[in-house]
């Protein structure tokens, strides 16, 4: 299955097989995306069975340009398709187009301006009506209406004349060259223009609430705050699907999540899994299934490097070396997660691997403070020009795992020198302009920096990202390097993976030299599932565990 | 008679007005907001949030939303909520029977048992039945509803297997007998709390009861004991308590949200909770804006329950 869809992707087979490689997760074969044979069809079984996957939080964006979370995305891989998908290896696939547009395929001119796409002719709407390029046209044009909430419009604000060329091509320009499109066109899912071009408002349409897409799964009912209910599309043009229902049941408390679990209420346990203290428990209970899936996110300790403690490289490299990151990975977590020494996510076909390992050394990071001239004052903090080495530290409060590793931290720190104080805030307070202004002195979170499972960082890393001084991005941190700046323009103005690989492998070196934020660990996830469900596959490159209700069964 | 209705409607006028400006500026004070959700979101640049904030109207000066808001309610329009957009009483309405069912259940269990309890306690004070039912309601006051709640799942559902450990009612399966199964330990955990408190007042509206004067006259007139705890104890005992269940009606908002979270029951005060967490403010502005109501609308009923049912209550 993998060899017959990658080799119709921009990237060759050979490419495909050592991105498998580099991912370390190939474990399964890549699913069929592109579609079925007439053959394969007709042998199908009828739908059978019900698949209920718990959520920590209730999915309640349902039109999937709007504004949304996380969690929504579950409803949305099940209900819509995009243009192409990402694969667990991190290949992109066709998804309601019939090929990935490449500068070798002349999907993409030289420039990399002018893009083309071709269309599947066989897709019909869930309420049987045929889908064309005009829902493509129409769903691009309606995320830069400005009347209307849309989730991202980075990429999306760049597209210009947009044109049909026949109801199975759409062409466009774009202002400037911007490679991680082609990976942000994997979220955007298409919507109908037949249900949509007549509202007034978009924002208040029927279809926000009732919503119809081109899925494997069609939209039942809602009991909100509870679950949601999707019914299997029996016309759907790809493989599967293969259970007649698939229920998201809204579950609000992590512990619950996991006894419901437990007691076979649920039958996959998707966000926000299950807690790594769990893990052991959970893996030993008969009759379900329980894996260790890598994320994207890293969790870092960030360091809001315009404060004054923080300009000195010495001082986060003598933070750095303060770290027992094996202790916290192995007492907090339970050794569930991994350590890691860049933001790019493991399984990513950019992941350095060849960057130098922290290490634990508290006679190191002593004599760094010492070399910068960070001495002891009378109270035993460390400090330079008037300047005290010491500071707060947030994280959301309520999650005591973070918490004990503010303990762990706090405690390594004051053996150097280091006064920490802690000073946590619930999600709701800390995510708003604290931690997007940059108003804290060091916070620890879990971040990804990558959109779309696309290298670009530019958000997170580049200067002109930082919204505390009028940028356009999330650089909370506030780093700021001429040659990360210049690289990340690159980079997003390549669109060959090879010659972007060197480039983000590049960048992920600076940024362990300049220590900007201090890794942690690499996010790994409990995921639980029911023993008899196959076709389950986690997929880093997304952000759900459903990204792929198709291809799920019962074993009969 | 009417004088009193006119001035309780102005003062709860008044109190509504007073709620609905505490509210909204408390509610605006809080960090965070609803943009917080996109924080970590690495796709929404400012751009996009500054972009929203626009189109939610976020951006205006506090008393121009607040103006707006309340401009826009008193027309009837309660407003959309920021996460699904549904009009708001739509989603109060989504999660009220779920918790009216909820939280009837556990009063008639209350009411039953609490009485019971009180009466027995009353007649029979400083029995061995008298001190455990002191003490009974003392350990389940004290005992958090959350622990009792996973004790509950952990025995009945994990153990025996004789209750679900959750949820209104099984996904597939909406039969009545169905919601009962799945009623039964999420009512008796909420109830226990509410067990205590009834029985306590009641133990105490009893003894008021018991030694007045017309109990000594039914005795003297040679009533069965019987009859005269019946008829003449219980009704006259129940009549504070009238004002006390008025009081606890519009605990439906915020009364079972422990219960309702471990549970997983989509009731109110899950829906709270969550809005908050969201700061979706018109859905949280309309919770408190209909508790406010609630509070003062019973707390009325109450009182003309109350005058209606004992006349020796002059309302002027």
């Amino acid at each position: 299955m993998t060899k017959e869809s990658t080799t119709k992707t921009n990237i060759s087979r050979r490419d495909a097989l050592r991105l498998m490689a580099a991912g370390g997760i190939a474990c399964f074969a890549a699913p069929n995306l592109i579609g079925k044979p007439d053959i394969a069809r007709a042998a199908d079984k009828k739908p059978a069975g019900r698949v209920v996957v718990g959520l920590s939080q209730e999915p309640t964006v349902f039109n999937p340009l709007m504004a949304h979370i996380e969690v929504d995305d579950a409803v949305h891989f099940s209900l819509f398709d995009a243009l192409f998908r990402m694969d667990p290896e991190g290949v992109l696939q066709p998804n309601l187009a019939v090929e990935v547009p490449t500068q070798k395929n002349g999907g993409i001119s030289a420039d990399g301006l002018n893009w083309r796409v071709r269309l599947r002719d066989d897709v019909r709407w869930h309420d049987g009506k045929p889908f064309t390029a005009e829902d493509v046209k129409f769903t691009l044009e309606l995320i830069t209406n400005p009347k209307f909430r849309a989730w991202r419009t980075g990429g999306h604000s760049l597209v210009r004349d947009l044109t049909v060329v026949s109801p199975t091509e759409i062409t466009w320009r774009m202002e400037q060259v911007f490679a991680p499109y082609l990976s942000f066109l994997t979220e955007t899912f298409i919507v109908p223009k037949h249900l949509l071009e007549n509202e007034a408002d978009p924002n208040a349409a029927a279809f926000n609430q009732a919503p119809v897409g081109t899925g494997a799964f069609k939209w039942s009912q809602r009991v909100a705050g509870d679950h949601l209910e999707l019914a299997a599309n029996p016309d759907y043009f790809g493989d599967g699907p293969y259970v007649e229902r698939v229920v998201f049941k809204y579950i609000p408390d992590q512990t619950v999540l996991y006894t419901q679990f437990k007691s076979g209420d649920i039958d996959l346990t998707d966000q926000a899994y299950i807690t790594p203290d769990h893990y052991d428990e959970a893996s030993k209970l008969p009759g379900r299934v329980v894996s260790l899936v890598p994320g994207a996110s890293v969790e870092s300790f960030y360091l809001n490097l315009e404060r004054p403690q923080f300009k000195e490289l010495a001082v986060r490299q003598a933070l750095y070396a303060a770290m027992d990151r094996t202790a916290i990975i192995d007492a907090v977590y339970f050794g569930v997660v991994t350590p890691t020494e860049t933001f790019m996510p493991k399984e990513s076909f950019y992941f350095n691997p060849n960057l130098p390992a922290q290490e634990f050394n508290l006679d190191a990071a002593r004599k760094l403070l010492d070399d910068a001239g960070w001495v002891p004052g009378s109270d035993g903090i460390r400090e330079k020009n008037g300047v005290k080495l010491a500071f707060n530290n947030s994280t959301t409060s309520g999650n005591n795992l973070r918490e004990q590793v503010q303990q762990f931290l706090q405690q390594t720190f004051a053996e150097i020198g280091v006064q920490m104080t802690i000073s946590n805030l619930p999600a709701a307070v800390m995510f708003g302009e604290f931690w997007l202004k940059s108003q804290f002195d060091t916070a620890i979170s879990g971040v990804t920096h990558l959109i779309a499972a696309d290298p670009d960082a530019t958000n997170r890393l580049a200067s002109s990202a930082i919204a505390a001084k009028g940028g356009k991005g999330s650089n909370v941190g506030q780093y700021s390097n001429p040659e990360v700046d210049a690289l990340l323009k690159k980079g997003a103005q390549t669109f060959d993976p090879e010659a972007r690989r060197e480039i983000y492998y590049r960048i992920q070196e600076i940024v362990r030299q300049d220590l900007p934020f201090l890794p942690l660990f690499a996010a790994t996830y409990v995921i639980g599932t029911k023993e008899g469900l196959e076709g389950w596959e986690p997929n880093s490159n997304t952000r759900t565990a459903s990204w792929h209700a198709a291809g799920w069964r019962w074993k009969s | 008679m009417r004088s009193f209705l006119f001035n309780r409607f102005a003062q709860s006028l008044v109190l509504l007005l007073i709620v609905s400006v505490i509210g909204f500026v408390v509610l605006n004070l809080i960090p965070g907001g609803p943009l917080a959700q996109f924080g970590l979101d690495a796709s929404m640049t400012q751009d996009d949030l500054n972009r929203l904030a626009e189109q939610l109207g976020l951006n205006r000066p506090l008393w121009m939303q607040y103006l707006d808001w309340a401009w826009r309610l008193l027309r009837g329009d309660w407003g959309h909520s920021f996460r699904d957009g549904a009009p708001v009483l739509e989603v109060i309405g989504r999660h009220l029977m779920a918790t009216l069912l909820l939280m009837g259940s556990s009063t008639v269990i209350a009411i039953a048992i609490g009485t019971w309890i009180g009466v027995r306690g009353a007649v029979k004070r400083y029995s061995v039945f008298d001190y455990m039912a002191t003490v009974g309601a003392m350990v389940a006051l004290s005992i958090p509803t959350f622990w009792f709640g996973l004790i509950g799942i952990y025995v009945f559902s994990l153990r025996l297997g004789w209750l679900p450990a959750g949820n209104m009612y099984t996904i597939g399966d909406e039969s009545v007998l169905n919601y009962l199964h799945h009623l039964i330990l999420p009512s008796i955990v909420l109830a226990l709390v509410h067990v205590a408190i009834w029985s306590r007042y009641m133990r105490t509206a009893t003894l008021d009861v018991i030694n007045q004067e017309f109990i000594k006259t039914a005795r003297a007139k040679g009533l069965s004991e019987r009859r005269i705890l019946m008829k003449h104890v219980i009704g006259n005992a129940l009549l504070p308590m009238i004002t006390l269940l008025g009081m606890q009606l519009p605990s439906v908002l915020t009364g079972a949200l422990v219960t309702e979270t471990v549970f997983t029951w989509p009731g109110m005060g899950r829906l709270f909770l969550d809005s908050l967490g969201y700061s979706d403010y018109p859905v949280v502005m309309g919770l408190l804006m209909f508790s406010a109501i609630l509070v003062v609308v019973s707390n009325l009923a109450a009182d003309i329950v109350v005058a209606i049912i004992d006349p020796r209550i002059r309302l002027s």
